[in-house]
């Protein structure tokens, strides 16, 4: 009986070939919808978790001025090496501790120039930033103390300025000065800002000031802190420190800032996750409406095909024949139709995901969802009418307009 | 010869039997008598012409013989068995292996070759693919329609889609077939055709036919010939050839 209903089956399929791509097509972008938004929904969600734990453990950022993002100052005094090293020494708690003094500069070599930043700090910069050096090596305590001449630099820099050729060894202008590079930073991508993490030049602190600054300045500190200490401890005994050493009396507010990049990181994650919540909903609502595609095109060609039905009834198969006949149509399509969405919103995940640069995270719950329901939705609207049908008299079937 | 006939009906039981039979159609007012009463008796092997004016009833008794409609009161009887108490699997069994319906309209399966219309009822009855080919292309050869298996409705003429339909009917050699106006779109060479077609299957296979005609060429082929009117069985004739 499996064996006519299916021989049966694909007969009326073959044959009405338009009927069923459309049944397919309701199907193909339901399922195709809702696995792409989610796939790519968890995708970014997945990138801001990763740029999260990128940024290193309990990350803190000392800036100059009141509230304001990091290197941008509002006039108040700026931060001293001292200031960086009274903290090294008094705050308990700090992994590694990184002044930075930084400004927009156009890197030349030979005929390439390329507009970038370049940070003057110390070793711990490489640590603090969570971005270690992959060739090369970083300069040692020894070149940053005396100032020496030498850089390392992202890779982005590296590809803008030498192309394939490696860059170590080589020796690149920054204004008035020309630094040896020594070091190629790791690869660290969109940071959650979106700004590229990977244009930048690090040059000793000292080289910074001496050659490019002109003045004893550092803008920014960045500290980490060890596992396990309290954030909020750390910062506030980093704003006592400093308040005293800026000499703000008591009334005063603190013309600096400190921010914890955790926090801001957590936000930021938490809206990724709030947008794809949204655009899971925008997916449910599509996966919604191919059901209502589906279940039209089943309820029309049903109607359509009460007359065929009448017929096959009054030649002698039975209800349950037709019903099964229509029940494999329906699986048949709605299965293939699932499989077709699933392979096409995989592929098109996929490509997006390499366009929009978020990785690619597959979903396996959301595919067996939206097949589920797609398949559902063919095989219930297919049935219901086809079963209402072939319980009419052969003669009422037939009559069927 | 009376004796004769009695005898005959002893050795044969009926192979149908209706008993005031009536179809109804509508409600108060619009209530009509399609079928008033009607009282028959078919014996195996009999060809039978039903003739009447339009609207008699013709095709309503013949869709109660095929077990397609319930009559609104009455009894039925197919081989000593009331229809009317038979479930509708046992229904649709009933039509798949005793009874081949041609009908007024074709009612062949859209977009579906000539062959696959002819092959259906093979499907239902569980054949294998080698002996539904073989049966369907016979059936098709015997209509006349060899060259046009792969057909469509249409891609078929109206001539040609009776044909197919007939065909459909007798693949399965039923114990009854029952054809409603199957030369109504033929020409005279091709009814005459369909008529030696109906007398041969009847003659030679012992199928019992019975079919509706206008023509009383087509008629002639009958040995017996009820007249409708009304809803009623208007007159009952043995016809000699
Ligand atoms: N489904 C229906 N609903 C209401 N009335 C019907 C229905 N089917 C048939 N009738 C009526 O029953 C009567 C008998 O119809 P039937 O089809 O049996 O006539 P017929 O003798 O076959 O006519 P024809 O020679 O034109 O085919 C007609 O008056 C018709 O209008
Ligand atoms: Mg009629």
């Amino acid at each position: 009986m499996l064996g006519n209903a299916l021989l049966l089956a694909f007969r009326e399929l073959r044959r009405n070939v338009m009927r069923s791509l459309l049944t397919m097509l309701g199907i193909i972008i339901g399922v195709a919808a809702v696995i792409v938004v989610v796939t790519l929904g968890s995708g970014a969600t997945r990138q801001v978790g990763q740029q999260v734990a990128s940024l290193g453990s309990n990350l803190l950022m000392i800036s100059v001025g009141k509230r304001m993002g990091p290197g941008q100052t509002s006039g108040a005094e700026a931060f001293k090496i001292a200031d960086a090293e009274a903290l090294a020494r008094d705050v308990d708690g700090l992994a590694a501790i990184a002044p930075v003094a930084s400004g927009s500069t156009t890197a030349i070599y030979a005929n390439e120039n390329w507009s970038t930043n370049v940070s003057g700090s110390t070793e711990d910069f490489f640590t603090v930033s969570n971005q270690p050096v992959a060739e090369g090596r970083m300069f040692t305590t020894n070149e940053a103390r005396r100032g020496a001449s030498v850089c390392v630099i992202g890779p982005t820099v590296a590809t803008k300025l030498f192309g394939l050729q490696n860059p170590l060894n080589k020796r690149i202008r920054l204004q008035k000065l020309s630094c040896e590079v020594i070091g190629l930073l790791k690869a660290k991508g969109q940071s959650t800002m979106g700004t590229d993490q990977d244009d930048l030049v690090v040059i000793p602190l000292r080289t910074y000031q001496r050659r490019i600054a002109g003045n004893q300045d550092v803008n920014l500190i960045k500290v980490s802190m060890q596992d396990n200490v309290n954030t909020d401890q750390v910062k506030q005994a980093i704003e006592g420190i400093m308040r005293t050493r800026r000499h703000l009396a008591n009334t005063e507010e603190n013309n600096f800032n400190v921010m914890d990049m955790k926090e801001i990181a957590a936000m930021l994650s938490s809206t990724t996750q709030t947008m794809t919540g949204m655009l899971s909903a925008v997916g449910a609502v599509s996966l919604l409406v191919g059901g209502i595609g589906i279940m039209n095109i089943m309820l029309v060609s049903v109607t359509e095909r009460t007359r065929e039905i009448g017929i096959r009834l009054a030649i002698g198969a039975l209800e349950n024949e037709v019903l099964l006949q229509f029940l494999v149509e329906a699986v048949v399509l709605s299965s293939f139709g699932g499989f077709i969405g699933i392979v096409l919103a995989l592929g098109t995940a996929l490509a997006l995901s390499g366009v929009l640069q978020v990785p690619f995270v597959f979903q396996g719950g959301i595919v067996i969802i939206a097949f589920l329901f797609s398949a559902s939705v063919g095989v219930i609207f297919g049935y219901f009418p086809a079963r209402k049908a072939a319980r009419l008299d052969p003669i009422e079937a037939l009559r069927h307009e | 010869m009376t004796s004769k006939s009695v005898m005959a009906d002893n050795v044969l039981p009926p192979l149908l039997e209706l008993h005031g039979v009536t179809k109804t159609y509508g409600m108060g007012d619009a209530r009509m008598h399609a079928l008033a009463g009607i009282n028959l008796k078919l014996n195996p092997g009999e060809f039978v012409a039903v003739m009447g004016p339009s609207g008699s009833g013709k095709s309503t008794c013949m869709n109660i013989l095929g077990c397609l409609d319930a009559p609104s009161s009455g009894e039925y009887l197919f081989q000593g068995v009331n229809v009317g108490g038979l479930t509708r699997n046992q229904r649709a069994l009933l039509r798949r292996h005793y009874l081949g319906f041609v009908f007024q309209g074709f009612n062949l399966l859209n977009r579906t070759t000539a062959l696959e219309n002819v092959e259906l009822p093979l499907i239902y009855r569980g054949l294998d693919t080698a002996s539904r080919h073989r049966l369907a292309k016979a059936a098709l050869d015997a209509v006349g329609l060899s060259s046009r298996e792969t057909h469509t409705p249409g891609e078929l003429s109206g001539g040609q889609q009776q044909r197919v339909a007939i065909a459909r009917a007798i693949v399965t050699e039923p114990s009854l077939l029952l054809a409603d106006e199957p030369t109504g779109n033929l020409d005279s060479k091709r009814s005459i055709e369909i008529m030696e077609l109906l007398t041969s299957i009847n003659r030679d296979q012992g199928i019992t036919v019975v079919m509706v005609t206008h023509e009383t060429e087509m008629a002639d082929y009958a040995n017996r010939i009820i007249t409708f009117k009304d809803g009623l069985i208007e007159s009952d004739q043995k016809h000699g050839n």
